[in-house]
């Protein structure tokens, strides 16, 4: 590591933050990035790493895709973030774009949020006032964000640690595929929404079974309970199609995007609405307030974002890039089958699962030393998130295999010790 | 209300927007060519014959279609030529396998195919499904992905036959997107084609200033030349024959394939009777005022006029105020000079024919390498002649890479009235700055890699027989896990809380114990 990183770590840990630098560097990841480009990230020390994170899709198209730096230029020469009171052309202009694509034919409006988690508290309120009941229902494991209500809907491992977890049983939690307790919570009446990201990321991809998603969104209606997807991970056509609960053949009634919308260049995430649930929109539209929710700038990149995906080279690259993939993982599973034991999949959303509790943190430390950047997943890290983007080449992809044979080699013979070298 | 698409902040005409536009297409391509690279030569040529197939099924509707949206060429001669460029390209390459390696004992040489990848390819308002049809069928003979980009003038029937293509191909099992149409051509993108590092190579058939953009884009290219065709009437030919070949030639789709007779080259003694002989074939052959009349209406100041590219006869000389009956199928302009002060001895793309006569053989030879040297070089030629010594000083003499014999040009030199290979793409050589001196065809697109062992006769060669590693067909569809219809990976994945992850860490420990012991027994012993 050169002097320069080590000071900058210092720095890190003096003014930033302490815990989350240190952790890292356990980890045996060193990595400070700075160039970015297309899917390679380069590490202040130079080392280029294939980005298979991309900071949970933000980089769906990669990093600084050109013409996302372009339309946010010219947008700056035009735009900037916007008045929040006043009707405003760039907001109107992508909600029509939103709403042109949305999963469900009377999804017509958009909230907005400056990220993630404050569109799912606009999903929570929205589908409160929609419903005027107050409990939520979520997956055990889910993850949706750190702000006032979505982290009350995830894991205690983000609440607790702020004395933020629910304490009035108004946030409910499931397991994922399991329709007997979905139904138990459902059945009284007095939830107001179910949310579901639509594959669980944070939790390893878990695959949701056939027929789980349009299942649960049955109980909604019988038990009228309102349903609202979590996009932000599996939409904008990572699993082939605009929106992955169109898929499963869901239709919810409010949806939230965030990360990958943004291109990674200007941060924005919005909150699809029904008509049926946009009842505080009619009644109060000052209810929910964001400066910086839907910032002008932001909605032009995402725009120029949703007409990137909704190209129809990305949906074959997509297929492509999946098949390719996979078939390749394949063969490497059968070489190291007593350790890389199962592949999740659907598109590019992919998680690797492996024969030990922590599997996943060698083979992201090994796929680091390798070159290829992968996280495990936080939520279960016997499975390593494997989140190639939309537009991978086929020259990356080949040498996304290529690497990862030799990092899953190397973490398997740490975890499981090196017979053949033995022999 | 519906929904409205705005664009607030239009960025269509930039660099970036062209060169992802590009480079979106030209990737998906890249990944339809490795896909493609896995078949073997049966699925192969399953796919080229279900094109081919398709092409000659759709050679009328698209002959009709390009005459509609062109204005000109003669929709029963482009049926024709849509249709030599469908099942005959197939046939002629039938025996050629570009597909299984090739052995060569005596050498002790294997040579393994590799196709290019990604072609980039420019098609002509002139013949715009014939050489579509031809370069697609071209590409998938070598099991290469091509992108089309059309001339703008035949953009609407160019992106329907094209999608017709790849329809027919993904039908036969070719990958997707095997076969893509650029829909809305303009110079600045086909420059980011052209330029990007995606593309492999260029198939350039279009103008002078296309193929030089072509290759000056620091890509491989193959860029041919525009022609001007000399045809040399000996006096030995048989002239009633040679006529009707010229007329014939020259009135083929209004002249507008490159390789038409453009000057027309004769001696004294046959000029009478070749005349004679023209006019019987349905040849209109001027006086000094008509051929004045023509040569003003074709060519301005700026060049040929575009307004006559694939009229007919009497549509031009109606234009030009000349009286010929309706049945006139080409104008003869006699010319006295050849060179640059003689607009009419430049490439006419229209069923008008220069006609010139040379006072010696000699002569007439030096006059055909002015044709060309004017414009044309590397192109094409023909002699009428029954004496082969004359052919062959005609042929040693001009700057052409075929020379046609006793043939309609037109036809002949792509292939179609002689025994060269069919084609819509005469590689115009060193002469016409080019990079491919004769007709291309698959070979063109593809190298071969070459696994050359030791010449030392003491150096065994291997048996190679049947070895072809990695033809194995396209990629199984990845699951899409848990889609009712959706394939199914055969291996599930286990979820949270399986079995195998079951084992605490504990038991896991204790076998790795046993294992290792067991290991060690086994070395030991």
């Amino acid at each position: 590591m050169s002097q320069e990183k080590l000071e900058f770590l210092a720095r890190s840990k003096e003014f930033w933050n302490p815990g989350k630098t240190q952790d890292w560097q356990d980890m045996g990841v060193d990595l400070v990035i700075d160039r970015r480009e297309g899917y390679y990230l380069f590490d202040m020390d130079g080392r280029r790493l294939i980005d298979l994170h991309l900071n949970g899709g933000t980089y769906n198209l990669g990093h600084r895709h050109p013409e996302l730096v372009e339309v946010l230029k010219a947008g700056a020469e035009h735009f900037d973030m916007g008045n929040h009171h006043f009707p405003a052309l760039a907001r109107t202009a992508l909600a029509e774009a939103l709403a042109a694509c949305a999963p469900a034919p009377d999804m017509k409006y958009t909230a907005y949020g400056s990220g993630g988690g404050e569109a799912i508290d606009i999903a929570l309120k929205t589908a409160r006032h929609a419903a005027q009941k107050r409990k939520i229902v979520s997956i055990v494991k889910a993850y949706h964000g750190h702000t006032g209500l979505a982290v009350k809907t995830g894991d205690e491992r983000f609440s607790k640690l702020f004395l933020s977890e629910d304490r009035d049983g108004e946030f409910i939690q499931v397991p994922f595929n399991d329709l007997d307790a979905m139904e138990d919570a459902l059945k009284a009446r007095d939830v107001a929404a179910v949310i579901m990201e639509t594959i669980p990321a944070t939790y390893g991809f878990p695959m949701p079974q056939e027929g789980y998603l349009p299942a649960v969104k049955a109980l909604c209606e019988r038990y009228d309970a309102l349903y609202i997807a979590d996009e932000v991970q599996t939409g904008l056509m990572r699993c082939g199609e605009m929106w992955a609960c169109m898929k499963y053949g869901v239709e919810p009634d409010i949806m939230v995007t965030g990360k990958g919308i943004s291109g990674g260049m200007y941060p924005i995430a919005c909150c699809l609405i029904s008509e049926r649930c946009g009842g505080w929109l009619h009644k109060d539209g000052f209810g929910h307030i964001s400066t910086m929710g839907g910032a002008e700038l932001g909605c032009i990149v995402a725009m120029k974002t949703l007409e990137i995906v909704q190209r129809p080279e990305v949906r074959t690259m997509v297929r492509y890039i999946s098949d390719y993939l996979r078939s390749g993982l394949e063969a490497i599973m059968a070489e190291y089958s007593d350790f890389f034991i199962g592949i999740r999949q659907h598109g590019v959303v992919m998680g690797l699962e492996f024969n030990h509790e922590q599997g996943a943190k060698p083979v992201m430390k090994h796929l680091y030393e390798n070159g290829v950047w992968a996280i495990f997943s936080t939520l279960d890290p016997r499975v390593l998130q494997f989140k190639p983007g939309v537009l991978l080449t086929e020259a990356d992809a080949e040498e996304v295999l290529r690497r990862v044979e030799i990092g899953i080699g190397l973490a398997r013979d740490e975890v499981m010790g090196d017979w053949r070298r033995m022999i | 209300m519906e929904p409205v698409i705005r664009t607030l902040v239009d960025i269509s005409g930039s660099h970036a927007a062209l060169q992802g536009k590009a480079d979106m297409m030209l990737e998906r391509a890249r990944w339809a060519s490795t896909v493609f690279q896995r078949y073997d030569r049966a699925a192969t040529m399953a796919i080229v014959e279900a094109v081919a197939a398709c092409a000659d099924e759709y050679a009328g509707h698209f002959a009709d279609w390009a005459v509609r949206e062109t204005g000109f060429g003669v929709a029963a001669h482009k049926k024709i030529k849509n249709e030599l460029t469908a099942r005959p390209i197939v046939d002629f390459y039938r025996d050629d396998d570009f597909v299984n390696p090739r052995i060569d004992e005596a050498r002790k040489i294997v040579e393994i195919p590799r196709p290019a990848g990604v072609i980039f390819a420019l098609t002509p308002s002139t013949n715009p499904i014939a050489t579509l049809n031809y370069k697609a069928l071209l590409a998938l003979m070598t099991r290469n992905a091509i992108v089309f980009s059309p001339h703008p003038a035949v953009r609407e029937c160019s992106v329907d036959a094209a999608g017709k293509l790849m329809e027919a191909a993904r039908s036969a099992g070719a990958p997707e997107a095997v076969i893509q149409i650029l829909d809305e051509p303009s110079i600045p993108i086909i420059e980011a084609f052209m330029g990007s590092e995606k593309t492999n190579v260029i198939l350039a058939t279009g103008g002078t200033a296309m193929v030089r953009a072509a290759y000056s884009s620091s890509n491989p290219a193959v860029g041919v030349g525009p022609g001007n065709a000399p045809v040399f009437v000996d006096s030995s030919a048989d002239i009633t024959k040679s006529a009707k070949r010229i007329v014939d030639s020259k009135s083929f789709d209004n002249s507008i394939l490159c390789t038409n007779e453009s000057v027309l080259i004769t001696l004294p003694d046959v000029e009478r009777q070749l005349k004679q002989a023209l006019k019987s074939a349905g040849a209109h052959v001027c006086d000094a005022d008509e051929t004045e009349r023509i040569r003003r209406f074709l060519f301005h100041d700026r060049g040929f006029n575009v307004e006559a590219i694939g009229r007919d006869a009497v549509w031009i000389a109606q234009e030009c105020g000349i009286r010929v009956p309706n049945g006139v199928r080409i104008l003869v302009t006699p010319i006295t000079q050849i060179g640059v002060e003689e607009r009419l001895s430049r490439e006419k793309l229209c069923p008008v024919l220069a006609l010139h006569v040379a006072k010696s053989r000699d002569q007439a030879m030096a006059q055909a390498r002015a044709v060309l040297r004017l414009t044309g070089a590397g192109h094409s030629a023909a002699i009428h002649t029954m004496d082969e010594r004359v052919a062959m000083q005609f042929a040693t003499t001009v700057e052409a890479y075929r020379v046609v014999v006793n043939a309609p040009c037109s036809q002949g030199a792509a292939g179609f009235a002689t025994n060269l290979a069919p084609t819509f793409t005469i590689g115009t050589g060193f002469f016409g700055r080019s990079s491919v001196g004769e007709n291309i065809g698959p070979q063109h697109l593809i190298h071969w890699t070459r696994l050359a062992y030791n010449s030392d006769p003491a150096e065994i060669f291997g048996d190679y027989a049947g070895l072809a590693p990695g033809l194995d067909g396209p990629l199984p569809e990845a699951p899409s896990d848990g889609v009712p219809g959706a394939p199914r990976s055969d291996r599930p994945a286990s979820q949270p809380g399986s079995a195998i992850s079951g084992l605490d860490s504990a038991t896991r420990k204790e076998l790795r114990r046993l294992i290792a012991e067991e290991l060690r027994d086994i070395l030991r012993n």
